[in-house]
């Protein structure tokens, strides 16, 4: 019987001939990831060694990463304690894969791991982060998980009790057209399937609309599979996840990409044809409220947010600078950029995407989770309207429960910035606006 | 039986259980505090002490979708809170096995605040409708982490059987 992807990453990783969707397996973890929460994770894994009389010492450092960027610099003495009790611990236990704020090496986890090549085709990867799906657009089989699980994936080097989920199959197919992309297609893929609609499934993405979209594209798509709850997205590794491992994360090792069997087992086929697809709106408060962009043009906005691990790459930055290049900001609205880590700010800083945004009125914002999580920058006021390319919505996301948060992709933000209101970028680029 | 002190719709995320801002506050002795935070009556309810342990909390489909902040559970166990939903999420119902929370996934919930209902049996009961609801279970594997008293007392354990 043909396997999924998933099916023969969990079965090579639990050493298991074969498992099959609602198996149990202790699948080995080939990178465990955690961010600022990983305070937590210490406590817990110092209170599974309480009282045994065993020294705590992690399975394998060399496969723990730690990245700092939830709240950097950070905004409170309190996380500034959290951060220095991570550093001290990531020194005393030999963690190498440990990125600090840093205008160098920092940056948003979902960035940081795949941009240095720590995330490879058929591996484990764990995360106390529920965007770790992002990793699956290399063709891992990837998924969050708790502060205490992961403190047990420290402590033994497999997680425990994990059941073999199904998968759907999402099959897409045709071109996209022009400033619709990526970020368009998984807000309508959520709002088909729902935002619990794939809870304990993995989606696994074919066809030749992914065939042909880079890694950057993919890693939208596996970022976002979380919004429909799924366990993971992935994307089977071909061509361009080598090329991508090769020339951008720099990987010279073996790799092992994992490919489905002819045959393989689906819950169920989800088909999608992207030649007509528009400009997509996840309207307020849930991220399955999703609208073509014509039913909700025109509606004003206060703020503006381009970044986060969903849309902060060179290619967003690169869309929405052209945009903003030689206009200005609408009065009124604030639009911050933040890149998604320390090298795409570098990037964009050298092709002068920096320089086109902070010419247009913008404020470009150190690489990091900055506004998308409400905790540290970029606050919104009661009753507030922001627009974002983040991937949540929910009530309060951005720190105040009485504002509203829209999510779109980063053509539709900067064109609404410079409006003052949703506007689809293709009108502006006609000179229909303006 | 347990008294029902909120009710709640669909899609009910982290963001609103424990909202990202008190993210800095981590251990499960000091997350409580902020339980609903933005809900401000319920949660000063729950501060003064007015939410005795064991009360219900009901929701609709996929409760504690969103973010694996761990301390969207801690802060429910805080205060003894069970949670009755149509659904939850996955990486939220994980963690509440692995700390301990009580969720009972009841498909068909009916219950409006002040209802009572009776919570063991296989199913839900709502005496004051006199409505009957079916559950459920966790699966096998779910079960053994919360027979085991959690994860914690689990991987304790299996790190104890290692040394041996
Ligand atoms: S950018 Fe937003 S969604 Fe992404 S990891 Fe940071 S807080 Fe989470």
């Amino acid at each position: 019987m043909g396997k999924t992807v998933v099916e023969k990453i969990l079965a090579r990783a639990s050493g298991r001939e074969a498992v099959s969707a609602g198996d149990v397996v202790e699948p080995a973890a080939d990178l465990a990831m955690s961010h600022e929460n990983a305070a937590l994770v210490i406590n817990q894994f110092l209170e599974i060694h309480h009282g045994t009389g065993i020294t705590p010492r992690i399975w394998d450092p060399s496969k723990v990463a730690i990245i700092f960027d939830h709240r950097v610099p950070a905004e409170s003495p309190k996380t500034a304690t959290n951060q220095k009790k991570v550093r001290e611990f990531v020194r005393k236990h030999g963690i190498t894969k440990f990125h600090d704020i840093r205008g160098d090496l920092g940056g948003i986890c979902h960035q940081v791991l795949p941009e240095n090549g720590y995330v490879r085709p058929g591996a484990v990867v764990l995360g106390t982060d529920s965007h770790t799906t992002s990793h699956g657009a290399l063709g891992a089989f990837a998924f969050g998980i708790g502060a205490t699980e992961m403190a047990s994936v420290w402590t033994l080097g497999v997680a425990l009790n994990v059941e073999v989920p199904a998968t759907i199959k999402v099959v897409v197919n045709g071109r996209l057209p022009d400033l619709v992309g990526p970020k368009d297609l998984i807000l309508h893929l959520v709002g088909l399937l729902t935002a619990e609609g794939a809870n304990f499934r993995v989606l696994e993405f074919h066809g030749d609309t992914i065939r042909t979209m880079s890694t950057s594209g993919r890693l939208v798509l596996c970022n976002m599979s979380v919004e429909a709850g799924a366990t993971s997205g992935i994307v089977p590794a071909d061509e361009e996840t080598l090329r991508y491992l090769r020339e951008e994360a720099r990987v010279c090792d073996q790799l092992a990409p994992v490919a489905p069997d002819e045959g393989a087992e689906y819950e169920r086929t989800v088909e999608v044809d992207v030649t007509a697809l528009e400009p997509m709106i996840a309207c307020p408060h849930t991220v399955d409220n999703v609208h073509p962009i014509g039913e909700v043009e025109g509606r004003p906005v206060h703020q503006v947010v381009i970044g986060s691990c969903t849309n902060g790459r060179l290619d967003d930055l690169a869309v929405a600078a052209g945009i903003v290049r030689g206009q200005r900001v609408a009065d009124g609205v604030r639009m911050l950029v933040f890149p998604a880590s320390a090298r795409i700010y570098t990037q964009a800083l050298l092709k002068g995407y920096l320089a086109d945004f902070v010419q247009a009125g913008a404020v470009v914002m150190n690489p990091g989770c900055g506004p998308c999580l409400g905790v540290h920058q970029g606050a919104l006021g009661d009753g507030e309207v922001a627009l974002s390319t983040t991937n949540r919505n929910f009530q309060g996301r951005m720190g105040n429960p009485s504002a509203e948060v829209y999510l779109c992709s980063p053509a539709v933000a900067a064109a609404s910035a410079l409006t003052g209101a949703i506007t689809d970028p293709r009108h502006v680029l006609a000179g229909g606006v303006r | 039986m347990s008294a029902v002190v909120l009710v709640l719709g669909d899609d009910v995320s982290t963001d609103v259980i424990y909202p990202g801002r008190y993210m800095a506050t981590v251990l499960p002795s000091e997350t409580p505090a902020f339980a609903f935070a933005d809900l401000a009556s319920f949660n000063a309810r729950l501060r003064a002490g007015g939410v005795p342990p064991g009360s219900v909390v009901v929701a609709g489909k996929n409760f504690g979708c969103g973010s694996s902040r761990e301390q969207a559970v801690s802060t429910l166990v805080g205060h003894g809170l069970v949670i009755v939903a149509r659904g939850f999420a996955r990486i939220f119902s994980q963690n509440a096995v692995n700390l301990g929370l009580k969720l009972v996934e009841t498909p068909g919930i009916e219950a409006v605040e002040g209802d009572v209902l009776e919570l063991d049996g296989g199913a839900v009961v709502n005496q004051t409708t006199a409505r009957r609801f079916r559950t459920v279970p966790p699966s096998a594997a779910r079960a053994a982490i919360v027979e085991a008293g959690g994860l914690i007392p689990y991987t304790r354990t299996r790190l104890l059987a290692l040394r041996r």
